[in-house]
């Protein structure tokens, strides 16, 4: 999907909740939108912990698609580059919220592939340092950024031990209604919380590593026994990526 | 010893007006800066999704760091009793209270979303430091006010001591503060250290007094208004001592750093091969900061000459800039160990392949933000002693010390 497309269908999405928004006149030209939303049918409890095992035996080199998939799902895609800016430039200021990493053992030079992106930390450092409290953890794991109250000081992205969380540093012209944006604001991986909120049980990049056939994301309920991703953390060793810092994070990792 | 007079600051009508307008122009670049920064986006500034913090921070923290070191003139006087500097204390608490302000402005006129600073004045999260400073440089404002109070209002003197007790508990605990956004910072390897925190102090302690002492050989000398040797010769003895304490913390920090084998990359990368880092500690912070400026303020000849300790004040700003730009930059650009024991060899977001650091040249507008707080600092200083009575008409060795007549 090109980002004109995408663009489109962000339109779509918007006009199609539009239907169930009264729309009010103020004045001449001033429209007021309140928007009904449907209210969530349940609270976030924490009877539920997201998370996620990366299998790195299973990722393969080369492959990009969990990359891809988040890009589109989260509209990073459709983020343009600023017409006078550098290239290159341009690459390091972009969002990022997963990443491939190809990572060498010093020593044993085994060579593992990996996608990298927010690890949804039990203690995550971003949130202590918020000063005003946008960085946030649910009561389901899942740690995000309230965009209405980011002040953009970008304390967290100094904070964060796994880098991954990235700055608008542009202009935001076209989003998804699914995945607000905003220029000045920080924000990373979500595990696709606007899905997870919709009833459904999948990230967007797990379901492009299956698509592939690679099958290297599992994700689901860590506090349910029975849950796939539970399953395998308890039959496989796996680690927590600088387990050092005891932060205990959502995801974890095997084969490194 | 005279009874001291405070007099408006006499700079002839012209170039005081000149003096404003360059100031004044220099204000409006940094304004204009920060508008067209937050028009755009932080896009066309240096700063990228690896270096989050650039050239307005290192502007920003040694303008904040500054400002409490300017205080410590009035608490030698107020709170230790040296009667000495007495005379000079509501100059101390004006220069604090505006450096601090513009250093908080340049932080602010740097954030994403400047226009959420009321967000940021009434939603907190007490775990975060950034929070605790909130509160520590709004009351350091605050208490600096008051304690200027009791200086200048002859009913309110009984209580410029204690309230400059306060200021000096306040001053300790901001620099403190300002510290430790970087020395709690587990995640890289650049901060961690709880040194931070007392260094900073101690650089608070020079900077501050480095542009204590420019301020006021300037605005003393252009109304010909007398300072005495001993004056001169006791601030420039103790601006060396902080220099040297500066010097210390420094190599303890290194040193501590050295032992430890995680952080050996680190310090092969400060120390030797880290490019404008590497220049920037050596020839910035060290040479050009802290040892010929101690060497210029000992030294038995430049020593007594005014022109030399004024350079040697300069010298440890720009080191001071030096010593923040290898900190706060520094500490971004060499990359962080996301996997210990392994060596990232490819990555899509500049996670530093093969130990490569992380790109960041600062752009203009940021400089031009950064200059126009030193700036505002200046102006609101310059107009400060303007239009109240801030100056001593004198500080000769026998207006001012108390044992003058004894030698």
């Amino acid at each position: 999907m090109n980002t004109d497309s995408k663009h489109e269908q962000g339109r779509r999405d918007f006009l199609k909740h539009g239907a169930a928004a009264a729309t009010v006149a103020v004045a001449p030209g001033v429209l007021l939108h309140a928007v009904n939303a449907k209210p969530r049918e349940e609270p976030v409890t924490d009877a539920v912990r997201w998370g996620m095992l990366v299998d790195t035996t299973k990722c393969a080199d080369g492959c990009n698609a969990c990359v891809e998939a988040c890009d589109q799902e989260n509209g990073i895609d459709m983020m343009l580059k600023p017409a006078s800016a550098d290239e290159a430039e341009w690459e390091r200021q972009k969002p990022r919220w997963i990443r491939k990493v190809k990572v060498k053992d010093n020593l044993t030079e085994k060579v593992t592939n990996l996608p990298l992106m927010c690890v949804h930390c039990e203690h995550p450092p971003c949130v202590d340092v918020c000063p005003t409290g946008a960085s946030f953890r649910r009561a389901d794991g899942i740690v995000m950024v309230n965009r209405h109250t980011c002040i953009g000081c970008r304390y967290c992205m100094m904070a964060c031990p796994y880098k991954a969380r990235s700055f608008i540093h542009e202009s935001v012209q076209y989003q998804l209604t699914a995945v607000p944006r905003g220029k000045g604001c920080v924000e990373s991986c979500t595990f696709c919380v606007h899905r997870l909120d919709r009833g459904q049980t999948t990230t967007a990049c797990q379901d492009a590593c299956s698509r592939e056939g690679h099958k290297a994301i599992v994700f689901g309920d860590l506090r349910d026994p029975q849950s796939e991703v539970s399953q395998v953390l308890k039959r496989y060793p796996s680690v927590a990526l600088r387990a050092d810092l005891k932060l205990n994070p959502g995801v974890r990792f095997a084969g490194i | 010893m005279k009874k001291i007079r405070f007099r408006e600051w006499g700079m002839e009508g012209p170039r005081y007006w000149g003096l404003l307008a360059v100031l004044g122009a220099l204000v409006a670049i940094g304004g204009l800066s920060a508008l067209y920064m937050e028009h755009e986006g932080h896009w066309v500034t240096g700063m990228n999704n690896q270096v989050v913090w650039g050239t307005p921070h290192v502007f920003a923290v040694f303008l904040i760091v500054a400002a409490s070191g300017a205080l410590n003139v009035a608490s030698m006087g107020s709170v230790f009793g040296q009667k000495l500097y007495k005379p000079l204390a509501p100059l101390s608490g004006l220069l604090a209270i505006a450096l601090l302000v513009a250093g908080l402005l340049v932080l602010v006129l740097d954030l994403g979303r400047p226009e959420r600073l009321i967000v940021a004045m009434t939603t907190y999260n007490f775990k975060s430091i950034f929070a605790w400073n909130i509160y520590l440089y709004t009351g350091f404002l605050a208490i600096v006010a008051v304690y200027l109070f009791t200086l200048m209002e002859r009913k309110a003197t009984p209580y410029s001591k204690g309230v400059g007790l306060l200021a000096l508990v306040g001053r300790l605990a901001l620099t403190t503060g300002t510290g430790s956004i970087f020395g709690f910072l587990v995640a890289r390897q650049g901060y961690d250290a709880a040194i931070l925190a007392p260094m900073f102090i101690i650089m608070s302690f020079a900077y501050g007094l480095a542009i204590f002492m420019l301020v006021m050989m300037f605005a003393f000398d252009q109304d010909e208004r007398p300072i005495g040797e001993k004056l001169i010769g006791r601030l420039k003895n103790l601006l060396g001592v902080f220099v040297a304490a500066i010097f210390y913390f420094n190599l303890v920090f290194h040193l501590t750093n050295l032992y430890g084998t995680e952080n050996h990359a680190y310090e092969v990368f400060i120390l030797l091969n880290g490019g404008i880092y590497t220049w920037l500690f050596w020839g910035g912070w060290v040479l050009l900061g802290n040892l010929v400026p101690m060497g210029m303020l000992y030294h038995p000849a430049l020593g007594r000459s005014r022109a030399a300790i004024a350079g040697a004040s300069v010298l440890i700003i720009l080191g001071g800039l030096a010593a923040m730009y290898v900190i706060i930059i520094g500490g971004q650009a060499f990359p962080m160990s996301l996997f210990p024991g392994q060596t990232i060899v490819e990555s899509g977001f500049f996670d530093g392949v093969n130990g490569a650091i992380a790109t960041y040249s600062p752009a203009l507008p940021e400089a031009l933000l950064g200059i126009g707080g030193i700036a505002l600092a200046l102006l609101l200083t310059a107009i400060g002693i303007r239009v109240l009575r801030f100056l001593p008409e004198s500080l000769a060795d026998e207006a001012i010390d108390p044992h003058h007549a004894k030698v």
